[in-house]
């Protein structure tokens, strides 16, 4: 009631928290306007594929809507022994469909990732099933026990049985090498063929030492740049910039053209006696190319966001510190270094994160032992075409990212960021 | 305790940048123990640049500076044991107050218990106690300030430098922190090295003020002798207001002399000129010509009165007077106030020694 009386009104009498949203809602409109063709560009390339990416790494619809009647029947069944005589006759009128589809051959194919071995007996039922020799009068489920052997044996009506639900996390086990057994637990691929964890693993290892070595290099550069007079400055910064100017294809390339045996720094290694000219080292198709090449080219990312908060920081700061006592590399240390951090903290979180997807560079000089996740992502999406398993291991890759945006927003607090 | 009158001593110092032009010329200033100096000019005069020399951020291009009598300019910054005031603070942002304050006894291998109480008293000498947990960031600019000035005198220096350390403060806060570095100064004996562009502040703390221009030094004197008895007209114009009157000195003895202006002559005080025929600048306080003066005044003119404006405490009326009419009188305010019009005539007196007679500007 007092709130009702306390109201403040405009001389009009309209309340004013009335008055001041109408008078603002043409300036919200307005806002709203400015930024919604980006806001519609942001939905249509980035969330909606996402979603797409995501939805496509779990599908597993196509068996379901091939057998519906089975999966039906199969809910009724435990799944310890041969499945009942209803199961076995689903079973038959989804597969006489299919054959009439002619899609008997998908679900072999599906089926037989799931076990070896359904592939010939698919095929042994269509010509039973195409020749119309199983007698629909009689029970279904003798006759088809008699196709073959294996339709007897209750290991592949369980497999049959796992491929039931309409979504699987089967990719993303597999971008861990491991897979669904038998029973259903999760199993380790053999230790011979686990490929995958090598390649996330090679992925974070390259993608850190890179950000180290992006560190090392970026931070005397970024502060000559931040204390240098200004036309001494403006000259490194284009230094620094002529990358981005340059397409990364030819970048690549150039570093193809130094590092490899027969390249420019070979030679020069071998003319001043650094090494036989029998014994060149191998500088590229291996991790060193891949380090060498990605260094270069991240290394602006990780220069702007450091210098860009060096050049905030009054250099009458490090003079206060040397004035009070301190040793130039003390007033370093305790008064320049913990202020430049956020500026190190979004250099190096920008440097990995795109160290990490990192995909050309690695794909040119990375050679065997040189490639990263994305190369294996772009194997899936072009040659295996498995895309469902190249978009689980995307979004394995994005959230990665997002664990380790996380762990930095514990660690610096995202609000330390300065990109510029 | 005898006090060395030379604890800090510029021998013969110049500095230039680019080889090309001197900031500094031939500088000789010495700084007595425990005293108050301001060094005072217009911007690029040189004042900072020997302080900066002073701090060791730069070097003489030439000349030595002692401290205590040792030769310093090969010593690197952080050995001097000076303490400094920046102009802009130059608190680190990311230590609180009291970490700020114990930088510069933690560098020095100072225990926790010793740091603990010096930074409590220094603390207290600003009246900051209680502050210690706050970041710079979260204190006014006054406090801020009053950090600065503790954590250059936290570990005991000899010598302070302050380089325009009110610069950024507005009128009052300037004011009031002026008579607390003063009292400071005063309470604790320090010496102190001051910068400034601001005479009133200068005149405000200083035991002595040396003004620089163009790299040199002008005078170098305490602040009632510079206001009342400025060397050149230089000091003359930048200290205090200043009517002045450029002539010729037809008439020359001992402690006066007659000065020839367009259209008259007046009695001067020759402070810089030797014989007649030379050219001349007098310069007159505006507080030392009179209205209708009753004493026996040697300088009686009248005046036609231009402009007056009204100052509170004083008026300011500018007059035309012997042919210019830039002369400005300030009449202080009181009872007795005089009816003062525009285009009024009135008759104005003062002493030929208030009237001193320096180069010509």
């Amino acid at each position: 009631m007092s709130s009702e009386t306390n109201k403040i009104l405009t001389t009009d009498g309209i309340p004013l928290e009335v008055s001041l949203k109408k008078a603002e809602k043409k300036n919200k409109i307005k806002a709203f306007l400015l930024v919604a063709p980006l806001l519609l560009f942001l939905i249509i390339t980035y969330v909606f594929p996402i979603g797409e990416m995501f939805s496509r790494s779990i599908d597993d619809k196509m068996i379901t809507n091939m057998l519906p009647k089975t999966f039906k029947e199969m809910e009724k069944w435990d799944g310890k022994e041969l499945p009942p005589e209803e199961v076995f006759a689903a079973f038959y009128y989804d597969f006489k469909i299919l054959v009439e589809k002619q899609e008997h051959g998908k679900l072999g194919q599906r089926l037989n990732k799931e076990k070896n071995g359904f592939n010939s007996i698919t095929k042994k039922l269509f010509r039973q099933v195409k020749r119309k020799k199983i007698d629909e009068s009689i029970s279904i489920k003798e006759q088809i026990m008699k196709v073959h052997k294996r339709w007897r044996t209750v290991e592949y009506w369980q497999a049959i049985k796992r491929t039931a639900p309409p979504y699987t996390l089967a990719k993303y086990l597999k971008g861990m090498d491991m897979y669904y057994g038998a029973d259903g637990s999760v199993v380790q691929v053999e230790e011979d063929r686990r490929i995958h964890r090598i390649l996330w693993l090679r992925t974070l290892e390259i993608a850190f030492f890179v950000t180290l070595f992006c560190f090392l290099m970026g931070y005397p550069i970024a502060h000559l740049l931040a204390t240098l007079p200004m036309k001494y400055s403006n000259l490194l910064m284009i230094c620094v910039l002529l990358p981005f100017w340059t397409s990364l294809l030819v970048r690549t390339a150039s570093w193809m053209i130094l590092l490899q045996q027969q390249g420019v720094v070979n030679d020069f290694f071998v003319m001043i006696g650094l090494v036989a000219d029998d014994n060149r080292p191998e500088m590229m198709y291996n991790k060193v190319g891949t380090y060498v090449a990605m260094t270069q080219i991240l290394l602006p990312f990780m220069v702007l966001p450091l210098y860009s908060v060096m050049k905030t920081i009054s250099p009458s700061l490090m003079r206060a510190g040397k004035s009070l006592g301190g040793t130039p590399f003390v007033a370093f240390w305790k008064v320049y270094f913990p202020l430049t951090i956020p500026g190190i903290g979004a250099g190096c979180l920008l440097v990995f994160i795109l160290a990490i997807g990192y995909y050309i560079t690695p794909a040119l000089v990375g050679g065997a032992s040189g490639t990263l996740i994305s190369n294996q992502i772009a194997f899936h999406m072009k040659q295996t075409l498995d895309w469902s398993f190249a978009s689980a291991m995307g979004l394995m890759l994005l959230s990665g990212v997002l664990v380790i945006y996380w762990i930095y927003n514990k660690l610096v607090g995202v609000d330390n960021i300065k990109l510029g | 305790m005898s006090k060395n009158p030379e604890f800090v001593k510029f021998d013969k110092v110049d500095k230039s940048y680019d080889g090309k032009v001197l900031v500094v010329k031939d500088l000789k200033l010495d700084i007595a123990e425990g005293e108050f100096i301001t060094m005072l000019g217009p911007s690029g005069s040189g004042k900072t640049t020997c302080l900066m020399m002073l701090a060791g951020f730069e070097t003489p291009t030439h000349g030595e500076i002692l401290l205590d009598g040792n030769i310093i300019s090969n010593i690197p910054p952080h050995k001097r044991g000076i303490g400094m005031v920046f102009q802009n603070y130059a608190l680190f942002p990311h230590m609180t107050v009291y970490e700020n304050l114990a930088f510069p006894l933690r560098v020095r291998k100072v225990e926790k218990d010793e740091i603990d109480k010096k930074v409590d008293k220094a603390l207290s000498m600003v009246s900051l106690n209680g502050f210690e947990t706050r970041m710079p960031a979260q204190l006014s600019g006054g406090q801020q300030q009053r950090v600065a000035v503790a954590r250059a005198l936290v570990f005991d220096p000899a010598v302070v430098l302050m380089d325009e350390p009110l610069g950024a403060l507005d009128k009052n806060l300037r004011e009031s922190m002026q008579y607390e570095i003063k009292h400071i100064h005063e309470s604790i004996g320090v010496t102190v090295v001051y910068v400034t562009h601001d005479q009133s502040e200068a005149l405000t703390m200083s035991n002595r003020i040396a003004v620089f221009n163009d790299g040199k030094v002008q005078q170098l004197s305490n602040p009632a002798e510079l206001y009342e008895k400025p060397v050149n007209s230089f000091v003359a114009e930048f200290i205090g207001e200043n009517n002045t009157f450029n002539g010729e000195v037809v008439d020359i003895d001992k402690d006066k002399c007659k000065v020839k202006l367009a259209n008259s002559e007046i009695l001067a005080n020759p402070i810089s000129v030797k014989s007649k025929g030379d050219k001349t600048t007098v310069s007159l306080r505006p507080e030392r010509a009179l209205i209708n003066p009753t004493d026996k005044m040697d300088n009686m003119f009248t005046g036609k009165i231009e402009e007056v404006i009204y100052h509170g405490d004083h008026t300011r009326v500018r007059l035309n007077l012997l042919g210019s009419s830039e002369f400005i009188l300030k009449v202080p305010n009181s009872t007795s106030n005089l009816e003062l019009k525009v285009s009024q005539d009135i008759n104005i007196g003062w002493n030929s020694t208030d009237a001193r007679a320096l180069d010509p500007k």
